[in-house]
């Protein structure tokens, strides 16, 4: 039931709050979130590190095809989980020195995108998956195409056309699913457990795996799906960039261990390879751009680029580690990332600029920010006793036993991403200061209230990452007998 | 039968209330006589019987068909307002006009005997004609509602040769007698029922606009008065596929494989047709007509696919394109009165542009979210009952194997996101006339009624099952 109030709530909250007037709505949307993140936390205090599905509810939908309203939290949700629960307060909270148009609009429709969230990361059967699915996409393009940059309508609207396309070819295959499970009670099924059970012919997992494939990597993206990215990240207002690198990306990488390895591990056997390569080459490419960037948004948008294809080519590694590894670095990254984007942020504000070339110095007058930024970065390149380090050792591990070179090209996201963030750092943080940024106040306390939990799970996860490892491993382990190669252990 | 007789009566009673000076009785007296059918429909549930010589059937599906037909109806005739301070218009016939055309729909939809289908169509198709030239001194009207009656009065020709051939071939115009005859396994279609069954597919594909026999379309949908145009592309469509369905699973089912690679070809067709020719046009009404193309596209899927889950589909999509797209001509009815661009085309009269719609969610909030949804609806986005009509058409397709009907229709569903996200992006990106537009009270429930009842059916859309 626990997994119902978590959908349902933001929901209702959302509706409730189009009706708060004033300056107030940024406090009732505040508080909002934050009850959702108690229901959050205590789905991951009280969370039973084993396989199954829990908090659970099953209601039926559509009888007449056996489709069901179910949804539960099992090992590889319960991240996800956390983390959508986890970052949507702290987004609201990084508005607070913002004012937007029409807010109770904006706040709501933030709170909308967090219950089709919520829904996406819990569904238990396929038809569910995909209606929260495409429901996410409704908040984030109008999120994006109502408060976004001048150039936002064509921008966001190619976002928007891209993923439904990918989407439309999982609904196909999703469709083809349901009709080869076996019919019960006059129907068949469309658990997402009863298409585990499947055993499909290879040309047909073939298929499959391919459409099941573009919409996951429309939606993270992989190369060479990624061309919506970077404007839409730079196009959106800052809070729609976070929930769509923070959280939303993670619905691709989700996609992949949910369906894909499980239901199609011939498919995998004979194209995991290719998508392992396209990751690959999307890890490269991106930090190479990165590295060439000088707005901060467009950077750090390809750096999510390239992290997020090292998090595929971890899971298609078919590894016990891989898997983990992408699991914990889906959250580590969320955190990371809506820290950067809050740094870019911040600096904007003061400034009214995010390229590079016209900042520097910023240093000199913040204290504050200054230790909150090197600790973000630290995270996104990986440094040990930090989040993104552990997360990105279990992904490479996996790649490498995969195959050993490809692990070593993917291997360069370290170098690469310590290069251009550091280089970020030097350019805005160091040097001289500028006409924009001579009078650089620091952080607000609202300001430095945000990056305050961040800190925490970057050295909560970057030194005792078992407090994450262990809810996921044995979720993990039970999906690897679907997959049936050799597993190789943690331990 | 009830409806028939009740919509005959009040049709006739409508005419003689025209006598009367005031107009005002008009409105609520139709509005009412349409809910009385809509409710003695349902006086049969759950009983099968055959009207004047076996000519007519009603059952759950001909009742669930009729009251999509009459509620439709009753939405667009809500709207229908102006009517009533326009000096120039004739209220009293267009009201009567409509329930006949009602008639001859739900002729179509309970039909058991060809000659009845023929009576049906005929009775829909000329008061449409009328209908679309009621604007009389419109130049567009006069010339949609002739090239409406001469096309039409062709395929009717066409349609009736047809049913001669089929009787020629089986000895029966009833749908069990054509049934019991069509099936040969041996050799197939005698060229004779195939000729003739394709002729009359002919037919009735003209009526609900799929190519290549949609040419008529855009020209009389833009041609028409709105609120015609609204009114012929729910309920013609929704009873040419009652009509179709029941004609190809009861007379045809047998036979499927004979016919369904031409029907598929037809529906390929018209899905490109449709939805690539949409993306190209700058007035909305025009949008809507190669929309409606379209539409009747993804429900011929369901009848390419013929199967367990047809009638399911086909009923879920009829009832969620109408409520959305009555919903998209409500507003653009305001949209066009109020606030329609100084620019006329050659005719004198305004184009109806996706302009017009620039800002509109800003000034008028509700009637922004009604065509959203709407258009939401009309593109298969979830939450809307649209996404699930299409999941419908879908799993037939599925069912039946049809993978690369499938993939075409896949295709076209994200063309046509974008000519309906034209209108959102105008609506909620774009500045426009900061003059909020009025919305009466009879538009806002209506507005109301059609949005709440597509995310309704969005959400839940096991709601209708009772129904099937």
């Amino acid at each position: 039931m626990l997994t119902l109030f978590l959908i349902l709530y933001p929901a209702v909250a959302a509706a409730l709050l189009l009706i708060v007037k004033g300056e107030r709505v940024k406090q009732v949307a505040l508080v909002a979130a934050l009850v959702e993140l108690v229901g959050a936390v205590a789905a991951f205090a009280q969370f039973q590190p084993d396989a199954s599905s829990q908090f659970g509810f099953d209601y039926a939908w559509i009888n007449s095809l056996g489709i069901r309203f179910s949804a539960g939290i099992d090992g590889i949700s319960v991240l996800l989980v956390l983390l959508t629960g986890l970052l949507v307060p702290f987004i609201i909270l990084s508005t607070f020195n913002r004012q937007y148009d029409r807010p109770a609009l904006f706040y709501a429709l933030m709170l909308f995108m967090q219950a089709a969230l919520m829904g996406v990361f819990t569904a238990r059967d396929g038809f569910l998956f995909y209606f929260f699915f495409e429901v996410a996409l409704i908040p984030i393009y109008f999120l994006a195409a109502m408060w976004g940059g001048e150039n936002r309508v064509p921008v966001t609207f190619k976002f928007f056309v891209y993923t439904i396309f990918g989407s439309l070819f999982m609904l196909v295959a999703l469709v083809y699913l349901y009709y080869q499970t076996p019919v019960t009670d006059g129907h068949h099924s469309s658990a997402i457990a009863d298409f585990y059970q499947l055993k499909l012919t290879p040309a047909a997992q073939g298929w499959v795996f391919w459409a099941f494939f573009i919409a996951f990597a429309i939606k993270m993206p992989v190369f060479p799906f990624h061309t919506w990215q970077p404007d839409t990240y730079v196009e959106s207002p800052t809070p729609a960039t976070m929930l769509l690198a923070g959280i939303m990306l993670k619905m691709g990488v989700y996609g992949l261990i949910r369906f894909i390895l499980p239901i199609v591990p011939l498919g995998v056997e004979t194209w995991g390879k290719t998508a392992i390569i396209l990751s690959v080459i999307g890890i490269v490419y991106g930090s190479i751009i990165a590295i060439r960037q000088r707005d901060m948004k467009r950077l750090i948008a390809y750096s999510s680029f390239s992290h997020v294809g090292l998090m595929a080519a971890g899971v298609f590694s078919q590894t016990e580690t891989g898997m983990q590894g992408a699991l914990i670095q889906m959250l580590a990254h969320g955190v990371n990332v809506v820290g950067m984007f809050f740094v870019a942020d911040v600096i904007f504000s003061r400034t009214n600029t995010r390229q590079l070339d016209q900042l520097g110095g910023i240093t000199r007058t913040t204290p504050k920010l200054t230790v909150y930024f090197m600790i973000m970065l630290l995270g996104s390149v990986a440094l040990p006793l930090t989040n993104g380090f552990i997360g990105e050792f279990l992904l490479l591990h996996g790649v490498f036993t995969y195959n050993h070179y490809l692990g070593l090209a993917a291997g360069f996201t370290i170098i690469f991403g310590a290069v251009y963030m550091l280089r970020m750092f030097q350019k805005s943080m160091f040097g001289p200061t500028s006409v924009r940024t001579g009078t650089f106040a620091d952080l607000t306390s609202s300001e430095s209230l945000v990056f305050v939990p961040l800190v925490i799970m970057v050295f909560w996860m970057g030194i005792y990452p078992q407090t994450f490892l262990k809810v996921t491993e044995p979720a993990v382990v039970n999906l690897m007998k679907y997959i049936g190669t050799s597993a190789v252990s943690l331990k | 039968m009830l409806p028939i007789v009740l919509l005959s009566v009040s049709g006739i009673g409508l005419l003689f209330l025209g006598f009367q000076k005031s107009r005002t009785l008009l409105l609520p007296a139709a509005l009412l006589f349409l809910l009385v059918a809509l409710a003695a429909n349902f006086y049969d549930w759950n009983k099968t019987y055959l009207y004047f010589n076996d000519m007519l059937r009603t059952d759950n599906l001909s009742m669930v068909f009729t009251a999509i037909v009459l509620g439709s109806a009753f939405l667009v005739i809500a709207l229908s307002t102006r009517f009533i301070e326009d000096e120039e218009a004739q209220p009293a016939e267009y009201y009567g006009i409509i329930m006949f055309s009602l008639v001859g729909a739900i002729m179509m939809i309970s039909f058991e005997n060809l000659i009845m289908l023929f009576v049906g169509v005929e009775t829909l198709s000329i008061a449409m004609y009328i209908l679309t030239g009621s604007d009389k001194r419109n130049l567009r009207s006069n010339e949609a509602a002739l090239k409406y009656f001469l096309m039409g009065a062709f395929t009717t020709g066409i349609m009736l040769f047809g049913m001669a051939l089929l009787y020629g071939s089986t000895g029966s115009f009833t749908l069990a007698g054509i049934a019991a005859n069509a099936v040969n396994p041996q050799q197939g279609l005698s060229l004779l029922l195939y000729v003739g069954l394709l002729m009359l597919l002919i037919g009735l594909l003209f009526k609900v606009s799929a190519a290549p026999f949609h040419f008529w379309t855009p020209d009389v949908y833009d041609g028409a008065p709105t609120i015609f145009t609204a009114f012929m592309s729910t309920v013609v469509k929704t009873a040419g596929f009652a009509a179709l369905f029941k004609l190809l699973s009861i007379s045809f089912g047998g036979v499927y494989t004979f016919w369904w690679t031409i029907l598929a070809i037809i529906t390929a067709i018209t899905l490109v047709v449709g939805n690539v020719t949409a993306v190209y046009q700058n007035s909305f009404k025009r949008m809507m007509s190669y929309s409606s193309i379209s539409h009747a596209g993804y429900l011929l899927i369901g009848l390419a696919a013929l199967g367990a889950q047809t009638k399911q589909a086909i009923v879920f999509y009829s009832l969620a394109y109408s409520v959305a797209t009555i919903s998209a001509f409500g507003v653009l009815l305001l949209v066009a009165q109020q606030r329609s661009t100084q620019t006329l085309s050659s005719t004198g009269v305004a184009n109806e542009g996706f302009d017009d719609f620039n800002g509109l969610a800003r000034q008028n909030p509700l009637l922004g979210f009604a065509m959203a949804v709407s258009m939401l609806s009309l593109a298969g986005i979830p939450l809307t009952a649209g996404f699930w009509g299409k999941f419908y058409i879908f799993s037939t397709a599925v069912e039946r194997g049809q993978i690369w009907l499938l993939v075409v229709a896949v295709l076209m569903s994200a063309v046509g996101i974008y000519y309906y996200f034209r209108v959102i992006i105008a609506m909620y990106f774009r500045d426009g006339a900061t003059e909020p537009i009025r919305v009466s009270p009879v538009y806002r429930y209506v507005l109301l009624a059609a949005t709440i009842l597509t995310l309704v059916l969005g959400i839940a859309p096991g709601l209708l099952q009772g129904l099937f």
